[in-house]
């Protein structure tokens, strides 16, 4: 055993060295060795059939050759595509935010009994366990092509995502300010209405507002699986090999997606 | 009337907070509630308005079993107890005027709650209160924008807006400078003995509970073990309470106090409160 020296003494230093993740040196040695080899096997077992790369670099240039330029003459059903995108994320949004609140209280753990907060959890988690696109190809077979999958589609994203973030935000509050609420003699829906309202509303919207600008991207996308909107055109212009119209439509959905994104921005600039 | 017998209160983790605890609070008086971390102070008044629920025990608030009652009971007797907390737990986003009238939340309706439209009287008496307090002129501040003597003055305020039969006091100082502290403990007290409330205040500082109570319950480790006026407060309770330690400089801090009280002298230290808030 060894004594700690005076906090005066100047001579000889004691010896230290940093704290490593993984104190074993074989063993880190080891797990290194193994993730580069491991890296280089599956590089070598990929199937990279480099004929096939060098066939596609002319259809490329071809493909683009034949996009530009952009033809903008079928606008009236660029405008319609876009303007149904852009309603089907402004529907699914709104709704979403109407959805998100119940779903959102029930998710609180601090405030429900377990079970309805196991089911509202429930919902959050399987709704987000599906990619929109399997979502979207699940509603079109139910609802037949069209913006009402889509909508439906981009609603059960919306609502489990705004209504998680609610739900976290109620949970993350700190428990002295609903206690004292609570002392006062105040009623659970008093409670929400006086301390968990203001607390949660103006995060609850700045999400609501990103979910919107959200929603207006994955409209295009699910539009491809035959949900509705702009993307529904844009598969349709690939599929008929109309490259020029395709970048007419991919430029509207980026200007699309910049106003969207832009305006979310202000928006919730303005919410601090 | 507040009357417990044989309060006990264990916690799911085993840890044992009360052990059998009894006192009753006749009259209109402040008692200070002593002892070290941990000794089930914040328990006990917890078990008051039964934000904690009790293991065993009895409480009784002028003859209503405070134990038995329904949920929908439960709220109505805590409209008649006010709380008072050390992180103030006011509701940050709100107004200094609507962190008032939570105190009413208990008797108005939901739309009145929504649309804020309290009864004429209750805006009357929050401003009232505010001018008591000091903070006239405060009440369409946010609460996050008040430092922490001003939201413990809205935090008081707020519990005496329940026009409460009881007041139960959690460490209202514990976060609060030296000089705040006094401020906020005689305007507790004072607005106690102006209001016939009878009072319950957690404190871990045995000087500010020797100066400013007409009582001290001291616990030990969830068991009450000194129940009496400051002045029996010796070195030898104290050490009965915390355990050993040189006890002559608090308990001669706390005799210069009794003598000093003997000078009038909240008049300035009024006038010097209303200085540092304007």
């Amino acid at each position: 055993m060894t004594t700690a020296p005076a906090l005066t003494d100047r001579g000889n230093a004691p010896q230290w060295q940093r704290i490593r993740t993984v104190e074993n040196p074989w063993v880190r040695k080891g797990l290194a060795a193994a993730a580069l080899f491991y890296l280089l096997w599956s590089t070598a077992t990929l199937e990279i059939n480099w004929a096939r790369v060098a066939d596609g670099v002319p259809r490329a240039v071809d493909m683009i050759l034949r996009m530009l330029p952009p033809n903008f003459s079928r606008w009236s059903l660029l405008f319609r595509g876009t303007l149904e995108s852009v309603q089907m994320a402004l529907a699914a949004s709104f709704l979403g935010m109407i959805l998100a609140v119940p779903v959102g209280i029930c998710g609180a753990g601090n405030l429900v009994p377990k079970p309805l907060y196991l089911v509202a959890r429930g919902f959050i988690i399987l709704s987000r366990t599906f990619h929109e696109i399997i979502v979207a190809i699940f509603f079109v077979k139910i609802f037949g092509f069209g913006p009402l999958a889509g909508v439906l589609t981009l609603l059960v994203s919306s609502t489990s995502f705004i209504s998680k973030m609610l739900a976290e935000d109620i949970e993350n509050m700190p428990p002295g300010q609903l206690e004292a609420i609570r002392a006062t003699g105040a009623s659970f829906p008093q409670l929400l209405i006086y301390c968990i309202s203001p607390q949660a509303l103006p995060r609850y919207l700045g999400v609501s507002i990103y979910r919107l600008d959200a929603n207006i991207r994955h409209s295009t996308v699910v539009g491809i699986v035959g949900a509705g909107g702009i993307g529904q055109v844009l598969a349709a212009s690939f599929s008929r090999y109309d490259y020029d119209f395709a970048l007419a439509i991919l430029l509207t959905i980026v200007s699309l997606v910049f106003v969207g994104e832009f305006f979310s921005n202000w928006v919730r600039g303005q919410l601090r | 009337m507040l009357e417990i017998s044989g309060l006990s209160k264990t916690y799911p983790t085993g840890t044992v907070a009360l052990k059998n605890v009894s006192f009753a609070v006749g009259q209109p008086e402040v008692v200070a509630v002593i002892g070290p971390s941990g000794a089930g102070k914040s328990t006990l008044i917890r078990c008051i308005n039964r934000l904690v629920e009790p293991t065993s025990g009895k409480i009784m608030l002028d003859d209503i079993d405070i134990l038995a009652l329904s949920r929908r009971d439960l709220r109505r007797m805590r409209r008649r107890i006010g709380m008072i907390f050390q992180e103030y737990h006011l509701v940050e986003r709100l107004t200094v005027m609507e962190n008032l009238l939570s105190g009413r939340l208990g008797y108005v309706g939901f739309w009145r709650t929504y649309s804020r439209k309290f009864p004429p009287e209750d805006i009357k008496a929050a401003f009232a209160l505010l001018d008591r307090v000091g903070l006239s002129g405060y009440q369409n501040t946010r609460a996050d924008a008040l430092s922490g003597g001003e939201r413990q003055r809205v935090g008081i305020s707020r519990a005496l807006m329940q026009r409460p039969d009881l007041l139960l006091v959690d460490e209202p100082t514990a976060s609060l400078d030296p000089k705040t502290s006094r401020q906020i403990m005689r305007i507790l007290v004072e607005l106690a003995h102006e209001c016939d409330t009878p009072t319950l205040v957690n404190l871990h500082d045995v000087g500010l509970a020797q100066s400013f109570s007409d009582r001290i319950i001291g616990l030990r480790g969830g068991e009450l073990v000194f129940d009496g006026p400051p002045e029996q407060v010796t070195a030898q309770v104290l050490t009965e309470i915390y355990g050993e330690e040189d006890w002559s400089a608090t308990v001669r801090r706390s005799e210069d106090e009794s003598n000093k009280a003997d000078s009038p002298h909240s008049e300035s230290e009024e006038s010097m409160l209303r200085e540092s808030l304007a």
